[in-house]
């Protein structure tokens, strides 16, 4: 038992992370406990400090909106914390769409869809296009494009709220990941994850590589959602340093051989 | 027929280019979707918006659908649109008949904004040199009577509109008119002055048919506008506007290429 716990430890705490956040802004509006009040897009943490979502604001800036201080404050918060410290863990550890699509990989994972299904081809890259669109298109529209359609905001205004037909979303989402592409929605088509895979290439917090003890058995590759990233795997100590990886500590979990670990990005001995 | 025997040879050039216009092509694509769903869901001109909001285009543009408003309001008046609710999604609303706007004196759904898509500028006054919240400037809409399904009309004496009225004898005022088909009666006939009016709905709460008879409308839907044209002579203010007016104001239109002898004369009218 202990060792399931072990080898699920960060699984177990991204839950937990996932869920406490959904309960949390559920009881800022349900039972008035003022913890964090608001919505992921914005909010306001224990009544004084406020949090936004920077892309949100990029986009409401780029549809001409002449905005409050509060919010860009709140938004320069957020991003400070990613950009600089958690990486590109907002995607793992807080969005409530990673609890869908990681219900979708698992049963591709125990139902063995990847090796039957037919494969369906979606470029790594087609999120920063539709990133750039999502600017494009608040100019065009003069709102905040990606924010009317978001199934992360739906989810989770959703869960604050009321759902209305925002299930229909999910449940889309659901299927897309669990029968048309592997990671669809988080790897290849989120605007909100490709903002923070860009927005984080340089933070400090890395998945860390210790290679003389790695023995190739690839565990880390099959649970990793950004494969592509894991490059180094077996061939070099060192982090992990693409603005893709989203600090969900999996691989680390799953290696029986002690060659990942968290570390702080290292800066000063680069080759080292 | 010769190209087809000939072996093809793709360039790194052609091949950049090809894969540069099916990018762009395809964003395109899904953009030109995209685009039409924002336009089609941003326009929901019968919406009624939280006091101090911005005209709708400026308060879609800037209003970042984190609901705080809805949870500052003690009243459950303000809801956030939901998927289904045809309404543009995560912004506040309310739906006077269930829940009206009651005016509270602090206005906490106001303050709580962290864009100033609710903007207090906008329901502030200044009060003994000071600036302070009055709620009584709020225009969320107006209301207006539907005179064939008020019953006041038909001459029975009801004031429940008039009574729930926040502005009592201000925003709506009974009118007193003559009963002929009774004799001896007195019409006591609802009228709202726009210019108190703030639309919060407490009339078409009160409103005691099936279906109110008097209702909210957004103020955009609501009111005419008279434009340049008309002054009114006997208000000194209004008639100063002519004071910047020039000798010769003439409206060209294609009529008056020809004075007025020369078209009527030139045959046309009476010509059969």
């Amino acid at each position: 038992m202990i060792s399931y716990i072990k080898k699920h430890r960060f699984l177990f705490l991204r839950r937990l992370s996932q869920v406490l956040l959904l309960v949390l802004y559920f009881s800022a509006n349900a039972y008035s406990l003022k913890i964090l009040s608001g919505t992921l897009s914005s909010s306001l943490l224990f009544e004084t400090v406020p949090l936004a979502d920077p892309f949100a604001v990029l986009q409401m800036f780029i549809a001409g909106a002449v905005l409050s201080l509060d919010v860009i404050v709140g938004a320069f918060i957020v991003l400070f914390f990613y950009a600089l410290i958690a990486g590109r863990a907002f995607c793992s550890w807080v969005c409530p769409i990673n609890l869908v699509t990681d219900l979708a990989n698992w049963l591709r994972r125990v139902l063995l869809l990847d090796k039957i299904e037919r494969k369906l081809w979606l470029g790594r890259s087609v999120r920063f296009w539709v990133l750039a669109l999502s600017l494009i298109l608040s100019f065009v529209t003069s709102v905040a494009a990606f924010e009317f359609v978001s199934p992360i905001s739906m989810f989770h205004r959703g869960v604050v709220f009321g759902m209305g037909m925002g299930y229909a979303a999910i449940l889309a989402i659901f299927l897309f990941d669990l029968f048309a592409v592997k990671n669809g929605w988080c790897g290849h088509i989120c605007p909100l994850g490709a903002f923070y895979s860009i927005v984080s290439r340089f933070s400090l917090l890395r998945v860390k590589h210790n290679q003389p003890n790695c023995t190739l058995c690839m565990k880390c590759k099959d649970v990793c959602p950004e494969k592509q990233i894991l490059s180094l795997i077996g061939k070099r100590s060192g982090d992990v340093d693409a603005g893709e990886c989203t600090n969900c500590g999996r691989c680390i979990e799953v290696c029986d051989d002690d060659a990942l670990s968290f570390g702080i990005r290292n800066y000063i001995n680069k080759n080292g | 027929m010769s190209n087809l025997n000939k072996k093809q040879v793709i360039s790194d050039r052609r091949k950049f280019i090809v894969l540069m216009a099916q990018s762009i092509g395809l964003s395109a694509l899904g953009g030109l979707i995209w685009t039409g769903y924002v336009q089609e869901a941003k326009s929901s001109p019968l919406i009624l918006r939280p006091p101090g909001a911005k005209s709708e285009p400026e308060f879609l543009k800037m209003c970042i659908k984190c609901g705080q408003c809805a949870i500052a309001c003690p009243y459950d008046t303000l809801r956030i649109a939901k998927p289904g609710d045809n309404k543009p999604m995560g912004t506040p609303y309310f739906i006077p008949r269930d829940i009206p706007c009651y005016m509270c004196t602090d206005i906490p759904c106001v303050p709580v904004c962290p864009t100033g898509a609710l903007d207090e500028e906008s329901v502030s006054s200044i009060k003994d040199g000071k600036k302070v919240l009055d709620i009584n400037k709020s225009r969320m809409g107006l209301a207006i009577v539907d005179e064939s399904s008020c019953i006041a009309f038909w001459g029975i004496q009801c004031d429940a509109c008039y009574r729930a009225c926040p502005l009592l004898e201000k925003a709506i005022v009974l009118e007193h008119k003559r009963n002929e088909r009774t004799g001896k009666h007195a019409y006591l006939i609802p009228r709202v002055n726009s210019e108190y009016c703030t639309g919060c709905g407490l009339c078409e709460r009160a409103c005691v048919t099936k279906k109110a008879a008097i209702y909210v409308l957004p103020l955009e839907i609501a009111k005419g506008e008279v434009g340049d044209y008309y002054i009114k002579g006997w208000d000194k203010k209004d008639e100063n506007r002519l004071e910047n007016v020039g000798e010769n104001v003439t409206t060209k239109t294609k009529r008056s290429e020809l004075t007025p002898q020369d078209y009527l004369n030139d045959g046309g009218l009476l010509d059969d």
